[in-house]
């Protein structure tokens, strides 16, 4: 026998075959002499396998197939976006053979001025606005250090629009990338939990550009340019609601000259 | 992610069966393991070179845990003695459901950290090193756990008129 003495945990690791060779044949013959202590064991071992009879008619249960790894694995499919996708691909069937030429103007993406941020801003609601968690980084009561904070990304700060007589709340903002650079965004809400995002950036292109009007996938946009900054106000309520506004947040973010 | 279901698509009758035994109720046991797979999905890139069967199994152990200590915090699960047959997890139907009936009560009278370490070794088969990875303990702790529920389970199970001692449910401990 080895000078090792028997250690309980030599017990257990006899138990569960977890020792080598040598160590194995020690505690047999040490179980061998002390019958108390192999009863002990004895018993341990019926447990374990009782155990593993219980147990093991559950691993033996067909797998739910809310556990199937392939659904849980594969990418969240969004039903909406689906349908309006192939609402989009009819549309681009059926107007194709009469007006393809100008479809293909339609459809390129618009990649500078007041058209290119109202895509931006857009997209940023998108992503934004429909986020019941964290919508806006710093909230209306963090304003102040949001306006410094936006004020190491961009050259001038727009003054912040008060939507409250028209009955939207500001709910705070974000600096959001866009690709032309930093741009702010400020987020609005109604007491029906409507959101309305207002995103601003300076503009290279379009310095000062009258209001336009921009839809994309059911979001629509104002969008305008003054004094070398873009400002677009989107949401998805109708153009004609949102048009009125934006009047508003235009005259306020003017500066008089 | 073919690594990843290559890999974690086998272990799910096992961890089915873990998280049945830890928490008794089939719906909840389940429901755990969709949060685990959930997390497992999410942070697969970010598991390392840890090895995989234990890495999952602490995702369930944690997620098994939590959802254990709200309930007894919120007091829904009743004490083993309590609660009717259809809410001790499915009885496996074999030769001897008295038997598997005794096993399933005793093995809920111990605290929690003895109840893990018993499934995860006898039934789950793993090493003691892959337990203490799950259970983010060192192996000492483990081997005492192990010994300590083990010893427990067999007084509980050599003594049943000794079942008074089942009020000490181990919900209530973990509390």
């Amino acid at each position: 026998m080895s000078g090792r003495p028997i250690t309980e945990d030599d017990l257990h690791a006899f138990l569960d075959g977890h020792l080598d060779e040598a160590r194995r044949a020690a505690v047999a013959a040490y179980l061998a002499a002390h019958p108390a202590v192999a009863a002990r064991i004895g018993q341990y071992g019926l447990q374990r396998g009782e155990l593993r009879a219980a147990f093991d008619a559950v691993a033996d249960e067909p797998v739910p197939s809310r556990l199937n790894l392939l659904h849980l694995a594969a990418p969240r499919s969004r039903p909406a976006l689906a349908w309006r996708n192939l609402a989009a691909g009819l549309v681009l069937v059926i107007m194709s053979g009469a007006g393809g030429w100008f479809l293909h103007d339609w459809m390129l993406p618009p990649a500078k001025g007041v058209a290119a941020l109202a895509r931006e801003a857009s997209d940023n609601y998108s992503v934004f606005a429909n986020d019941r968690l964290h919508p806006v980084e710093m909230r209306t009561e963090d304003m102040k250090s949001f306006v410094a904070w936006a004020g190491a990304y961009l050259p001038r700060i727009p003054a912040i629009p008060d939507l409250a007589p028209a009955g939207y709340r500001l709910m705070g903002g974000r600096i959001v990338a866009t690709s032309h650079g930093p741009g702010i965004m400020l987020m609005y809400d109604d007491d029906r939990g409507t959101r309305l995002v207002l995103l601003s950036r300076p503009m290279a292109v379009d310095q000062n550009r009258r209001m336009m009007a921009h839809s994309q996938n059911g979001v629509e946009s104002w969008s305008w340019a003054t004094g070398g900054m873009g400002y677009s106000l989107v949401g998805t309520v109708p153009a004609e609601r949102l048009h009125p506004l934006a009047d508003d947040i235009r005259r306020q973010v003017t500066v008089p000259s | 992610m073919d690594d990843l279901i290559a890999q974690v698509q086998p272990m799910i009758p096992a961890l089915r069966r873990y998280a049945r035994g830890l928490l008794r109720d089939p719906a909840a046991a389940d429901d755990a393991v969709q949060d685990c797979l959930e997390r497992v999905v999410a942070h697969w890139h970010r598991r390392r070179n840890r090895n995989a069967r234990s890495w999952v199994f602490a995702i369930l152990h944690n997620v098994a845990v939590n959802q254990l200590r709200q309930c007894a915090r919120r007091g829904i699960l009743l004490p083993v003695e309590d609660a009717g047959e259809d809410a001790l997890a499915s009885r496996p139907m074999q030769e001897d459901p008295l038997i598997r009936r005794d096993i399933f009560a005793a093995l809920a009278c111990l605290p929690e950290e003895q109840h893990s370490v018993i499934l995860l070794v006898s039934v789950e088969d793993m090493t003691y090193a892959e337990a203490a990875e799950v259970l983010g303990v060192p192996v000492g702790t483990v081997m005492s756990r192990l010994s300590r529920g083990r010893e427990r389970l067999r007084s509980i199970l050599d003594h049943p008129d000794m079942s008074d001692k089942r009020s000490r449910s181990h919900l209530r401990s973990i509390t």
